[in-house]
């Protein structure tokens, strides 16, 4: 009579398929939560300005989304106009997460000045900014960002980041699809490697040309020689070229139409 | 028959073998979507001037086998917004709820519904991106027509990964790769909104539509179709594509089962 009621029992004796379930194999799942929108993207100073650039197509593999979708945002102004802001950003990767990246930024940007009543500096919106991806350390945004703006001395200001938070400031950088076609260049046209001054000397003895800071019309000039030679060489580059440059001033956004092809 | 209730009405293993125990998982690490089940194809959309048009066939796949042939995957948001569904059609109507929930709420506010197309496309995408984050994404790609904040024409498109993008035409799937040059061609860059007209939008989709059934396995001859323009949406939910000419099938040679 007791084997009636003992329920526990009944899945053992009769081997019902319900009963094994425990036996299972772990199944793997297979979603990739990263994908890969192309372009490029560029940042020059000088000694009174800093430019960021950026194509505006959108890829996703061989397809083409859109010709209008900007990579560089004013951060900390107005939420449609941008206006009022001091400090520019360019997101290059996956677009999702730049665009998470962006308005993160943004957003803590704009309540530093709500609660301190003071613009946030370019080199404190840096850090905060690498200590943003910092903490996505082991999930992280898969972007290459670049910020700019101008430094307390009124200085062209530009940061490089690594999608986990590493940066530095630098007079230019490259980053994105193209970025080892431009870079090279701007190191040869910004930084003057590989120059040396005619005369100077014989072998070892030969003058580096020293860089210094570019007029503003130059630079912009080289922005757009290195996008349209990228547009040449790199299938995920083209369309438009959209162009921040922050002085004291304010920023002023400019753009000039790409090889579509 | 035996003498445990549990066991009644279950198929017997001895007739049809155990069943496979790993889909009652009760063990291990939980387990999200890894891949859709049933799905819909393409989602195409148009603007024109004053206006946003936008199409899907009525198909919801299993794999490669047509399951259900009579569902509709474009979705009407409030006044002037449609959500067009691309992929997992349980996600879509997971989505559909989501979005019904808050219209519901909004119609019972003081100020009644005002979100726009362009407020629900950011919704739906922070919606896709906060799920993929989680790793448990809903498995969609869809459009979002209707107008934005200044009363423009508005279409943008959200992705299980949480990328958006706009442009004068979209489609998703296979839509992308077949319907988006045929519109490039129809619409280019440098010929303005203002000179393209509803009617003109609407053939468009219609001939996209027809090229899509001829080369999409996975679509169907029925179709949905609506267009929003300023005094509301018009959707038709059960037209059928007209003037289907196979003649050039017997033309297409040099893969398939042909040898010569």
């Amino acid at each position: 009579m007791a084997s009636l009621l003992d329920h526990s029992a009944r899945g053992e004796t009769v081997g019902y398929s319900f009963s094994q379930a425990a036996a299972a194999p772990v199944k793997q799942h297979g979603f990739y939560p990263y994908t890969d929108n192309g372009g490029s993207t560029l940042g020059i100073t000088g000694s009174d300005f800093a430019i960021l650039a950026g194509d505006t197509r959108s890829t996703s593999g061989y397809n083409i989304n859109s010709r209008m979708v900007p990579k560089v945002f004013k951060i900390g102004g107005d939420a449609e106009t941008g206006e009022g802001a001091h400090i520019i950003l360019s997101v290059v990767g996956f677009a999702a997460d730049g665009n998470a990246l962006k308005e993160r930024l943004d957003s803590i940007v704009k309540m530093y000045r709500y609660q301190h009543g003071k613009r946030m500096s370019v080199s404190a919106c840096a850090q905060r900014l690498s200590t943003i991806l910092y903490q996505k350390r082991f999930f992280p945004y898969y972007v290459t960002a670049i910020l700019a703006g101008l430094d307390e001395e009124g200085k062209g200001a530009l940061y490089s980041y690594d999608p986990v938070g590493s940066y530095e400031r630098e007079q230019c950088r490259a980053a994105g699809a193209a970025a080892s076609l431009i870079m090279p260049f701007l190191d040869n046209q910004v930084n003057f490697k590989n120059q040396y001054i005619p005369g100077s000397g014989e072998g070892h003895a030969l003058e580096a040309k020293k860089p210094e800071p570019l007029p503003q019309d130059h630079v912009k000039q080289l922005v757009r020689d290195a996008f349209t030679s990228a547009v040449e060489r790199h299938i995920e580059v083209g369309d438009n070229l959209q162009m921040l440059i922050a002085t004291k001033d304010g920023i002023q956004e400019v753009f000039h139409p790409l090889k579509k092809d | 028959m035996n003498h445990f209730p549990e066991a009644w009405g279950r198929p017997r293993d001895d007739v049809y073998g155990a069943y496979n125990p790993s889909y009652l998982q009760t063990s291990g690490p939980k387990t999200h979507t890894s891949s859709p089940a049933v799905t819909g194809t393409s989602v195409i959309g148009v603007k024109f001037n004053g206006g946003v048009a936008l199409a899907t066939d009525n198909l919801a796949s299993y794999g490669s086998l047509a399951r259900f042939t009579d569902v509709k995957r474009l979705r009407v948001f409030g006044e002037n917004a449609i959500v067009g569904f691309g992929g997992d059609v349980s996600d879509m109507q997971y989505i559909d709820r989501l979005l019904e929930s808050i219209d519901i709420r909004e119609n019972y506010s003081s100020h009644g519904n005002m979100l726009n197309a362009k407020n629900l496309h950011t919704y739906l995408s922070k919606v896709f991106y906060k799920r993929r984050s989680e790793f448990n994404p809903l498995w969609n790609h869809v459009l979002v027509a209707g107008y934005d904040g200044d009363g423009q024409p508005f279409l943008s498109s959200a992705d299980l990964l949480g990328t958006t993008f706009s442009a004068p035409h979209l489609a998703t799937g296979f839509g992308a790769h077949l319907a988006v040059p045929i519109l490039r061609r129809l619409f280019p860059d440098e010929k303005p909104l203002e000179e393209v007209s509803k009617e003109q939008a609407i053939d468009a989709l219609k001939q996209c539509l027809k090229v899509l059934f001829y080369r999409d396995a996975r679509s169907l001859d029925k179709y949905s179709i609506a267009v929003i323009t300023k005094d509301g949406i018009d959707l038709k939910e059960n037209e059928q594509i007209e003037s289907q000419s196979w003649a050039f099938a017997e033309r297409v040679k040099g893969y398939g089962a042909q040898t010569k």
